[in-house]
């Protein structure tokens, strides 16, 4: 498991090169914008027909993680899915997405894509505190110790644009997990506002690397 | 012969005019289903076209559209409504005409509609368009001709491909529809004529006089070109003094940048402000139409210009062709000469710059190829399956449509002639469902079967379906406009990859200015103007022609002469050289150098294939090289060779140009290849997946290229023989990719290779070294360099741990 390792309001976390947060000591992974059913959305709403294997290579890397890590819970920070309908996924996909939850302690927080419980288990939210750290989809502009999402942050480096988590010693920023999602730049001034001065861009990959947040 | 309408002849005499032999022909066979006429520039085309037509209508008792008139460029619809209208007025004849473009407003675009012209002028985009609308039937229902003008250009594009199509519907609508081609010079007219015709249609050639051979001949410059770039800068003095000489000179580049460039030095040099512009496709309309004003009235003593001018429009008092850099592409340069002398039977005169010691040998192989009358020209496939994806959108938009009928008239144009039903089928299988092996929901339906017949699913959709017609994906561009206090003027566009590169503060060339980027409003870049600031180059893509199959075959013929006396000194004892140290490459024999410089082992392949394949075949052989343990680390490619450096000489290349290894690297490679996703982005915008144009709001393009690039990468995992892969395959392996030349190189010399191993740099392979866009070679390369920049960037910033 390859990842970047900081520390945020005391607690160690690991920045994965898949895009997820992973807990240790809590045993705990956390991912963010699944975005889950976006091609059945788009077919539904706007006429087009996107290939529909989204779901399968989504759920597919959450698999991995989660059995790499030996997570015993799991935190969605919003947006998991691409709208409510959405959430009523195709029997295979609800199948094994039950099967990654068997067991396991499992923590909807609510996006502005899927605000309100969806059909299916786990806990709603929306938003979730664990020891000092709280969980919400869209950061708080005066908040500390806080892990969110919602922003899909990308940062450019050596010419190539990645997915990226923001960091610094006050909040986490994630990555869209998502496999059908785009991105923003970490210039976009509603990134640079909300980060300190010295924030680190972490980008996924193959390994996770960090750098300074480019603005 | 047929007699013209009596009006007609006093008209042409008052103008001290005969009728051509070309243009009564056309109008003796003017009953006939198809007609292609292949004329030299100033040839009369148009009116050939266009008589049968002013005759036909000259008795006032037309009523609606009869002839639709089809060029590729807007300013060509315009510039012919003009020159028509003037002897319509002077003959008085009942004649309506008008022109419909992405530039016409609204309300006459209604207007058209409603009330069609008896003469419309339009482009192919806008007759797909026209076609897409409910009231098509209507609209066209009586039209009798169509004329296409330069379709030798619109046959080398999918804009041809589309407008074919868009003729099979018309036919349909209007049996009896009559076509006539005007093309240029070109090397088989037999193809165009198939384009063109209803298939299986007859379709006969009309060749006009092609007029006296033009005088051509190189740039003599006191000094030696270079041995490597490409601006001709060198040769500035030379054509300052031929512009000079002449009353106005057109100056072709193979490059915007390279225009940019040059346009600049020759300003620098112009010491008496002889009156020059530049015109390229990335300049702002209204530059462009000032430019094109001042050509017109004579203002003008030069202009440096693209492949924008290589088309249409009438420029009047050109007396000379210079063309920087070697011109790549025989028909083209003969098309790009045809500028000059706008008038029947007058030669033109046209002069070749080479930019680079080796432009000198291509220049004058195209030189002879000019003179022997030798085009070249690589056939095209059958039309691509995206177009024909977007085709069937289109018709779905205008009425439900039934597929047997619709497949009927797709194959009666001449591209997809050959199209089977299977091939069909699938096309429709992709609009109806999107093409996925799996899940056939409901709500997986584009278009649905009603009674028999395809329709749209939700009507509203149209909308979004109309916004995106068209078959050109250039790259995405950025709008350039001066900054609000200096007037906010628009300047031109350049690609966003490089307006992404800019920082507040750089300099960049647009317009033969230099001007400074001070922020990004609406999508527009902000500049303000930096006169005497050295300028970042603003970088335009798409341009970087490869060197045609025939004149490389030409070049190679040249090289085994023992001497070279139509060559320039320099340029012959070069060649010598090569000839004493090493060998001269030649048409059945493969040669390949090997020799240590730099401290690194390098390897000099010279296939002759043209960039694209000489680009690919470096991909592939340092992938093969990165195999065998040969620690390859990098190539540069040109027309004619491939350089690879590495750590590791390679004793024997033999095994490493096998085909199937050859073959079985590529599979690999296009699987994650930059390339291939831009590919597969065109071709997903065409036929219909990924959409560029929403209703109410207009997509960037860096979030096009994302989600495209990430749909390139799923469908290649969970359903690899996807439509769209095969088209984009299909599209890499002619165009880009150039695997075909690798393949036609390896048959051509037959494993004869020469392959020998020299103590130090060849003649031949010096100038490589000094090629830009070198290649280092990818795989770890790739994550090492991002580690390595992140490393430094933290060390920099004091966050290293």
């Amino acid at each position: 498991m390859t990842g970047y390792a900081f520390t945020l309001s005391g607690v160690d976390l690991n920045a994965l090169a898949s895009g997820a947060l992973f807990w240790r000591a809590e045993r705990c992974l956390i991912v963010s914008d699944l975005h889950l059913g976006k091609s059945e959305r788009m077919a539904r709403r706007a006429g087009t027909l996107l290939p529909p294997y989204e779901v399968d290579e989504t759920l597919g890397r959450l698999d991995a993680d989660i059995a790499s890590t030996g997570a015993r819970t799991i935190i969605c920070l919003g947006d998991s899915f691409d709208d409510l309908a959405a959430s009523e996924l195709d029997e295979p996909h609800a199948l094994w997405l039950s099967r990654l939850m068997a067991g396991r302690r499992w923590v909807w927080i609510e996006g502005n894509h899927d605000p309100g419980p969806v059909a299916l288990g786990g806990e709603h939210l929306a938003e979730f505190t664990l020891g000092p750290l709280v969980f919400r989809h869209i950061a708080r502009p005066d908040a500390s110790g806080e892990v969110s999402g919602h922003y899909h942050p990308k940062a450019r480096l050596a010419g190539q644009a990645r997915r990226c988590f923001l960091i610094d010693n006050r909040r986490v920023i994630m990555p869209a997990y998502g496999t059908y999602t785009g991105g923003l730049l970490s210039e976009a001034p509603a990134l640079a506002t909300l980060m300190e001065p010295k924030a680190l861009a972490v980008l996924t990959g193959k390994i996770a690397q960090p750098i300074p947040m480019p603005r | 012969m047929r007699a013209l309408p009596s009006g007609f002849h006093a008209w042409f005499s008052t103008r001290g005019w005969d009728i051509h032999p070309h243009q009564q022909a056309l109008y003796d066979r003017a009953n006939e289903p198809a007609l292609l006429l292949v004329a030299p520039t100033g040839g009369g085309k148009t009116l050939a076209g266009f008589l049968p037509t002013l005759a036909e209508l000259s008795d006032g008792g037309t009523k609606g559209l009869h002839t639709l008139y089809i060029s590729p460029l807007k300013a060509l619809a315009a510039d012919i409504r003009r020159n028509l209208t003037r002897p319509v007025e002077e003959m008085g004849l009942p004649i309506r005409i008008e022109d419909r473009t992405g530039d016409t407003s609204y309300t006459k675009r209604r207007r058209q509609r409603a009330d069609p012209p008896h003469i419309l002028l339009t482009t192919p985009e806008s007759l797909a368009l026209l076609l897409s609308y409910e009231d098509a039937t209507r609209v066209f229902a009586g039209l009798s001709r169509v004329i296409v003008d330069e379709v030798h250009a619109l046959a080398e594009s999918k804009r041809g491909d589309q407008l074919m199509l868009c003729l099979s519907r018309l036919s349909a609508l209007s049996p009896g529809l009559r076509r006539v081609g005007l093309s240029a010079t070109v090397e088989n007219p037999g193809a165009i004529a198939r384009f063109l015709a209803r298939n299986p249609d007859p379709c006969a050639i009309i060749h006009a006089d092609p007029g006296p051979d033009p005088d051509l001949s190189m740039l003599e410059t006191d000094d030696p070109p270079p041995w490597a770039g490409g601006g001709g800068r060198y040769a500035m003095g030379a054509v300052l003094d031929e512009v000079r000489r002449h009353r106005t000179t057109l100056i072709f580049h193979n490059t915007r940048a390279q225009a940019e460039l040059f346009f600049r030095d020759l300003w620098l040099a112009n010491e008496e402000a002889l009156p020059i512009g530049i015109h390229h496709g990335s300049l702002a309309r209204a530059a462009r139409e000032k430019v094109e004003a001042a050509m017109v009235a004579g203002e003008l003593r030069a202009v440096v210009c693209t492949g924008s001018l290589d088309l249409g429009i009438d420029w009047g008092d050109v007396d000379l062709v210079i063309q920087v850099g070697a011109p790549k592409n025989v028909k083209r340069l003969v098309q790009r000469i045809g500028r000059a002398n706008h008038r029947y039977n007058a030669p033109s005169k046209a002069l070749l710059v080479p930019a680079n010691r080796w432009e000198v040998v291509e220049c004058q192989a195209a030189l002879e190829a000019v003179r022997e009358h030798d085009l070249d020209g690589d056939p095209r496939g059958p039309g691509p399956r995206d177009v024909l994806c977007q085709h069937i959108l289109i018709a779905a938009c205008s009425a439900p449509f039934d597929a047997d009928a619709l497949f009927a008239e797709v194959t009666s144009a001449g591209p997809y002639a050959a199209l089977s039903r299977t091939e069909f089928d699938a096309c429709l299988e992709f609009c109806a469902t999107g093409g996925y092996a799996l899940r056939a929901y409901d709500q997986w339906r584009r278009l649905m079967l009603r009674d028999g017949r395809w329709s749209l699913r939700d009507p509203r959709s149209a909308q979004s379906i109309r916004m995106n017609i068209g078959t050109i994906t250039d790259a995405e561009m950025v709008g350039v406009r001066w900054q609000n206090r200096m007037g906010g003027q628009p300047l031109g566009e350049v690609e966003e990859s490089f307006a992404s590169t800019l920082t507040p503060g750089d300099t960049f060339l647009i317009g033969g200015q230099v001007v400074r980027f001070v922020g990004l409003r609406e999508m527009s870049l902000e500049v303000t103007p930096a006169p005497g600031r050295e300028p970042k180059i603003a970088v335009y893509s798409g341009t970087k022609f490869s060197t045609s199959t025939q004149l490389s075959a030409r070049i190679l013929r040249m090289l085994t002469a023992s001497d070279w006396p139509d060559l320039p000194r320099h340029t012959a004892e070069w060649l010598a050289l090569q000839r004493d140290v090493s060998h001269l490459p030649s048409p059945d024999r493969l040669l390949v150098e090997s020799f240590p410089a730099e401290g690194r082992a390098h390897l000099c392949l010279y296939g002759f294939m043209g960039r694209a394949a000489q680009q690919t075949l470096g991909l592939l052989l340092t992938a093969r090289m990165e195999e065998e343990a040969l620690h390859p680390l990098g190539f540069v490619s040109t027309d004619y060779a491939t350089l690879i450096w590495g750590l590791d000489p390679v004793a024997d290349i033999a095994p490493l140009l096998d085909p199937a290894s050859l073959r079985r690297g590529l599979e690999t490679w296009m699987q994650g290849n930059a390339v291939m996703k831009r590919n597969f982005r065109n071709v997903a915008l065409v036929a219909g997946l990924i959409a560029r144009n929403h209703p109410g709001k207009r997509k960037s393009g860096r979030q096009a290229t994302f989600s495209s690039d990430i749909l390139y990468d799923t469908l290649r995992r969970y359903d690899p023989d996807h439509l769209l892969l095969q088209v984009t395959r299909e599209e890499a392996m002619r165009g880009l990719v150039g695997f075909g030349r690798i393949e036609a190189m390896l048959e051509r010399t037959k494993g004869q290779i020469d392959h020998l191993h020299l103590d130090r740099v060849t003649p031949l392979a010096a100038p490589l070294f000094l090629e830009h866009g070198r290649v280092p070679v990818d795989g770890a390369a790739r994550e090492r360099i991002l580690a390595e920049t992140a490393e430094r960037l933290m060390h920099e910033a004091g966050l290293a741990r």
